[in-house]
């Protein structure tokens, strides 16, 4: 079939002229540029990071300081032991605190509250998400850790036998408010997923196990619980990035004591924490120590991240469920952008 | 399976054994109480801020910069002015570059990347931005316009590194709305002769307006409240100041500088200043979840 060709020239008139093509090349190119240079430029930064880092690595070597357990800024003499400790038991704390309640929350917002409060709920729950990393410290600091410095010296003194827990003095800012506080911080984005994934779960699932005779809350366990552990795993794994890069509210709430901490109730530091107080002052060495530190806390979120999205992407994709496959791999996760959480 | 079933004699092999109902019944309870505990520290936190921020909200308040005087006691130690409109001016410069830049990535994903490769590459650098601590966006844009330049802070280095950090939550977000959009819109178009860019400016953005809307406010949201990535780039400053190329006071480091004064009067400064930060971030949550409400894709 030969189409009518315009005047004098080769090209069919159902093809655009060459002039008029040129926009759509120019914005499909330039589009594809920009999102090159979004790789490009997160490439960059990892490098610069990374020679920043370099003089705190060479003096020390990368294990030496990363396992180094004296972080003394006078005597030049920098391993981020104490630091990558006090992160993992305040982020460790808070999932400890956070993931129970939040899969609680989701449970009841998706399985047993009423149909009308499910919106207000869920609301509610992620309206924690919007108080900023700061207003928490500053309530944390003046409100929460004094109130609670009684209970936890009770806790410490009849516990006083723990290694670890019991004895000492509790200091107004320790690991455990830092941790508790935490908890609060992550809970919505461990609930938000959680409760994304229950949605997922087939009714065909619950109502054989109710119609088999099952309580509500054996249907929990038998139907809802095992198909959405995945999920829930993920979901904590990522609330535990969150925590583990919380820099502000676990600065105020921690203290600044750059050892190892005799027990939960004192001061300690984490990662993100000696960044903030000591940048600002902060030359030669230490400074480069700092961005060794910045960089150990990035590594350690990117791998807990890629785990994360790992287990969540495998366990939305492993159910026949009714989404399409595109958005049951984004499912989950694109719901935690979308909420804002 | 009621409680007449025990009593009626053929019924009794349904009804449910004393401790399973039990059980049940602690469960639930138990999943109540979890989640009245989950609602405890927000309403903490809201009856602290209203009672705390309340009582230092003054006209002077919002008037008047931070003096920096916090040891004497008859002195003013000023209000907020310059925090506030630093936050307004950091956040806008943030939004105009980190927006258009989102959105038009969000639209090369879902017209021209789709499913290649390299379409998913940069959905998972995406995905590690969305995850990376955001005192680090402030060391990345530290290293590279500070050490790089060998200059000092300013507002707008503090913006950049706030676009690092909404970069990512835009992309997504607009990802979402604009798969959203009908393919038989497109295709429409397509076949009524319309070049591929007046489809996706014509039609696809229109369509995917009020969804973006949403995110974009979120990401707003989200950065207006980050002190850490703040912290080594936009500087400390007390002054009001409209150019950006200067160091700019911000809300957020406001409240930071102030928790940790010894002084009463600053500390009570902070609550103010944390009221009024989460009023404007409560404001763009619900602004965005209103539009979200009324949008006709999701």
């Amino acid at each position: 079939m030969q189409a009518a060709s315009i005047p004098g020239g080769e090209r069919s008139i159902l093809e655009r002229s060459p002039l008029a093509r040129v926009p759509d090349r120019v914005l499909r190119y330039g589009l594809t540029a920009l999102a090159a240079l979004i790789l490009a430029l997160i490439v960059y930064f990892f490098l610069r990071l990374v020679g920043e880092a370099k003089p705190a690595f060479e003096k020390f070597g990368v294990l030496g300081f990363t396992f180094g357990n004296d972080w003394n800024v006078n005597a030049e003499v920098f391993g981020a032991l104490p630091l990558l400790i006090g992160t993992l038991i305040t982020s460790g704390l808070a999932l400890l605190i956070g993931v129970p309640v939040a899969v609680a929350t989701a449970i009841y917002a998706t399985e047993l509250c009423p149909a009308r409060l499910r919106g207000p709920l869920t609301l509610l729950v992620e309206l924690l998400a919007a108080v900023p990393s700061v207003v928490y410290g500053l309530w944390g600091i003046f409100f929460l850790a004094p109130k609670l410095q009684p209970a936890e010296q009770w806790v410490a003194d009849r516990l006083s036998f723990v290694p670890f827990i019991g004895g000492g003095t509790v200091t107004i800012p320790n690991y455990f408010i830092a941790g508790l506080v935490l908890a609060i911080m992550i809970l919505p984005i461990v609930s938000a997923i959680s409760r994304e994934v229950m949605t997922t779960v087939p009714s065909d699932h619950k109502e054989a196990a109710l119609g088999l005779g099952a309580t509500r809350w054996e249907m929990i366990r038998i139907a809802v619980l095992p198909y959405c552990r995945g999920g829930i795993i993920g979901g904590a794994m990522l609330g535990l990035g969150r925590a583990i890069g919380e820099t502000i509210a676990v600065t105020i709430l921690i203290g600044d004591a750059p050892q190892l901490g005799h027990h939960l109730f004192g001061q300690g530091y984490s990662l993100a924490a000696v960044i903030a107080n000591e940048f600002g002052e902060a030359q030669g060495l230490h400074r480069s120590a700092l961005f060794a530190a910045g960089l150990v806390l990035f590594v350690l979120t990117l791998v807990v991240n890629a785990i994360a999205r790992v287990i969540v992407i495998r366990a939305s994709r492993g159910r026949g469920s009714s989404l399409s496959d595109n958005t049951a791999v984004g499912g989950p996760l694109l719901a935690e952008t979308a909420a804002g959480v | 399976m009621s409680a007449h079933g025990a009593s009626a004699g053929h019924l009794a092999r349904f009804a449910m054994s004393p401790a399973r109902r039990r059980r049940d019944r602690l469960a639930r309870g138990g999943m109540l109480a979890a989640t009245l505990l989950a609602l405890v520290p927000l309403g903490l936190i809201v009856y602290y801020l209203l009672s705390k921020g309340l009582s230092s909200w003054s006209p002077d308040f919002f008037t008047t910069d931070p003096t920096g005087n916090t040891f004497f006691k008859n002195e003013s130690i000023g209000g907020i002015k310059s925090a506030i409109i630093g936050t307004i001016e950091i956040v806008a410069l943030a939004s105009a570059i980190s927006i258009p830049i989102g959105i038009a990535v969000a639209v090369w994903l879902v017209e021209y990347g789709k499913d290649s490769w390299f379409a998913s590459s940069v959905r998972f650098f995406v995905d590690v931005l969305t995850g990376v601590p955001s005192i680090i966006f402030g060391l990345f844009i530290y290293i590279a316009l500070i050490v790089g330049t060998g200059t000092t802070y300013a507002g707008y280095k503090g913006s950049l590194a706030l676009s690092l950090l909404m970069l990512p939550v835009v992309i997504r977000s607009a990802e979402v709305v604009l798969l959203l959009v009908p393919d038989s819109l497109r295709e429409s178009a397509l076949a009524l002769g319309a070049p591929r860019w007046r489809v996706i400016g014509r039609i696809v953005l229109p369509t995917a307006l009020p969804g973006m809307l949403t995110g974009v406010l979120l990401a707003i949201a989200r950065a207006a409240g980050e002190t850490a990535p703040l912290l080594f780039t936009a500087g400390e400053t007390l002054k009001t100041n409209t150019n950006l190329s200067q160091f700019t006071n911000a809300l957020p480091l406001q409240i930071y500088y102030d928790v940790t004064s010894p002084t009463t009067s600053v500390v009570e400064r902070a609550w103010g200043a944390a009221l009024t930060l989460v009023v404007m971030i409560l404001l763009l949550n619900v602004t965005a979840r209103l539009i979200a409400r009324r949008s006709r894709l999701s």
